[in-house]
């Protein structure tokens, strides 16, 4: 949702984040996957940044070591202008920066009541003197959410998809945070119930200023809700642009075949729409193409995309793009 | 005459917690060579209407009563051995999952080659030739290599054409897609629609597609039927469900969804959550969620009205309309 409130400072700014996994290849060998790699942007405060791409490019690694839920392999997440290294600016950083799951089924545990799962993060983080606070509390961010208290000491399977997602937002919100990692939020609801979590992000952002990384697939979806969008191909960022730019007027060359693929909800324009068709499958992250990674596939491809990896750099103003040729095929 | 005509089906699921009214009256009629997409949200008994024209319905499910006629034969009751000569061969289906509706432990090939074999006097090196024939019709490449490759060797893509070579490999009237993308990528979704369009035009079959995704409605079908709570609300050609829509629902779902020209306005949701099946409202299944619900859609259930040749809808606020005159 565009919020005017945007303001220039960065609240995250993410430095050539690398997260590696290492793959068991043998007797004591491995090889690295890179799952991200040597990732950069900011996210200003009260914006929405929209991260989209497709299974395995990424997205959700990049959420999560934002966050410090996996140790990034190199690279740098400052807060506020402030470098997050050391455990206790972790835990710190954790009571500000706070993530909502895929599922909304898994994702909650089934011994708890919805009370619990609310107040557990306070618990963890000691942030309340007395039980009337913290039941008082859960109460408020129950109220945020629109559940109703009297649902407070039931349990996660009462609930339909939509009140479960509701439980697992009411949670992120316990600590107060400014930043959320949205990850898929809205994908496992169904479409009529989607509108609703899709407002009520809305409606929170603008309420208590929070800022958003948006995670998803649903371009449609992500392009609705955020002011910025940052597109991703196999661990690399390869295009960010504010989301009507990048919707109407893609650059890169992937960019331009994913949402080409949407389908839209308008026959007459989805008959009219020329899909630009990509050849081949995502290779393998265990073994990336050398150069750009997408230049096995890119319509525009020349023998130097396979030798050298093109920079994210700013093409226009705030718009960012990692293709050798952006100027030659977009003019 | 129609090539599939389903009427009045009622089909239900006999449960613990009592009788669960999964599809609940539906009727609808599938011409040859046509693409049908039956849209709904989880629990609105698309799957299950499919489901019940295949008769591969779990044990707890029953069809209660209604017909079901595929080129004037009552499938309704005409017994196992007349539903495996139809199954695979005269209607097919592909579902949504393609990791787990292949068997693992065998080939691509073997798992091809049984269906071919089943339905056809194709001998083996017959059945093999076949088999790569319809790997190639639906752009798999290098499909003799694919044919000795197990299911796990296949990305998701691949799996979901191999599903559809095996739906296509007997010639079926009819293929029954349930949810044939949506665990897929979007650029992988776009191929895959494509494929099925392109090979419907090409062998002439009819495509019942299922799926809550509208913008995939949009993009292959050529008729529309909108399902709640087990039965139809509205169903009618593609642009008049989307440019006419004539049911609270329907117009309800567009509202709700981000398009293409999207302005960053509020989404305007459906209010409530979905219906609990066993405990259906007496009147209009919708009316508990509607914003424009009269006394009478809690009273009465609205029959099917016809607001055009290609359009009717179950709404009665089309009645408020011709009184109105408009």
């Amino acid at each position: 949702m565009s919020t005017n409130k945007t303001s220039e400072q960065p609240l995250i700014e993410v430095r050539n984040l690398k997260q590696y996994f290492n793959i068991n290849a043998g007797f004591f060998k491995s090889i690295p996957l890179k799952a991200v790699d040597d990732i950069s942007f900011t996210i200003r405060e009260g914006e929405t940044l929209g991260l989209v791409g497709e299974s395995g490019c990424g997205k959700t690694t990049a959420g999560r070591t934002i966050l410090h839920l996996y140790k990034p392999t190199a690279g740098e997440i400052i807060y506020r202008g402030k470098s997050i290294k050391t455990a206790k600016d972790i835990e710190e950083f954790r009571k500000k920066a706070t993530m909502v799951f895929q599922d909304p089924y898994s994702s909650l545990d089934p011994r708890m009541t919805v009370a619990d799962i609310i107040g557990e993060p306070l618990d963890v983080h000691h942030m309340y003197k007395s039980e009337q606070e913290r039941r008082d509390k859960i109460l408020e961010l129950m109220e945020h959410v629109g559940l109703n208290s009297e649902h407070a000491a039931r349990y996660a399977h009462e609930f339909s998809g939509g009140q479960r997602q509701r439980v697992g937002i009411a949670r992120s919100l316990a600590v107060d945070p400014d930043f959320i990692v949205c990850d898929e939020p809205v994908s496992a609801l169904d479409v009529s119930i989607q509108a609703q979590v899709i407002n009520m992000f809305d409606e929170l952002q603008s309420k208590m200023g929070l800022t958003y990384l948006f995670i998803a697939h649903d371009l449609l979806v992500v392009r609705h809700i955020s002011d910025r969008i940052a597109v991703m191909y196999l661990g690399r960022m390869v295009e960010l642009a504010d989301a009507a730019d990048i919707y109407e007027r893609p650059l890169h060359p992937y960019s331009k075949a994913l949402i080409s693929a949407v389908p839209v909800p308008d026959p007459k324009v989805a008959r009219a729409n020329k899909r630009i068709a990509l050849s081949g499958e995502i290779p393998s992250p265990l073994n990336a193409p050398s150069g750009c990674p997408f230049h096995t596939r890119c319509p525009y491809a020349q023998p130097r995309c396979a030798e050298s990896m093109p920079e994210f750099k700013e093409v226009e103003k705030g718009r960012f793009v990692a293709c050798h040729r952006t100027e030659e095929i977009n003019s | 005459m129609a090539l599939l005509e389903v009427k009045d089906l009622h089909t239900s699921f006999f449960t613990d917690a009592g009788e669960v009214r999964a599809v609940n009256g539906v009727s609808f009629t599938l011409e040859r060579g046509k693409i049908l997409g039956i849209v709904g949200e989880s629990g609105s008994g698309k799957s299950v209407t499919a489901y019940s024209i295949m008769q591969i319905l779990a044990a707890a499910g029953k069809i209660v009563s209604g017909s079901i006629k595929l080129d004037g034969q009552e499938l309704v009751g005409a017994g196992e051995k007349v539903m495996k000569e139809v199954r695979g061969n005269r209607i097919s289906i592909i579902f949504q999952d393609p990791m787990t509706s292949l068997n693992p432990t065998y080939t691509i090939g073997q798992q091809l080659m049984e269906a071919i074999h089943l339905h056809t006097d194709r001998d083996k090196q017959q059945s093999w030739d076949r088999a790569v024939e319809m790997l190639r019709l639906v752009n798999v490449n290098d499909p003799e290599k694919r044919m000795k490759q197990y299911p796990h060797e296949l990305s998701g893509g691949m799996r979901q054409r191999v599903m559809i070579a095996m739906a296509l490999a007997c010639e079926p009237d009819i293929l029954i897609a349930d949810e044939p993308t949506t665990a897929l990528d979007v650029t992988i979704q776009a191929g895959i629609l494509e494929l099925m369009k392109d090979i419907q035009s090409k062998i002439g079959m009819a495509i019942i597609m299922i799926t809550h995704d509208l913008g995939v409605v949009a993009q292959l079908c050529d008729e529309v039927i909108v399902m709640y709570a087990g039965g139809i609300c509205e169903q009618g050609t593609a642009d008049e469900i989307f440019y006419n829509p004539c049911h609270e629902y329907t117009k309800g779902l567009l509202r709700s969804i981000p398009t293409a020209d999207d302005s960053g306005d509020r989404l305007e949701p459906i209010s409530g959550t979905p219906i609990d099946l066993l405990n259906m409202p007496k009147g209009c299944p919708f009316a508990p969620r509607c914003d424009n619900a009269m006394k009478i859609c809690m009273r009465e259930h609205c029959e099917k009205m016809t607001i055009n040749e290609n359009h009717s809808a179950a709404c009665w606020m089309n009645v408020r309309k011709a009184v109105k005159g408009e």
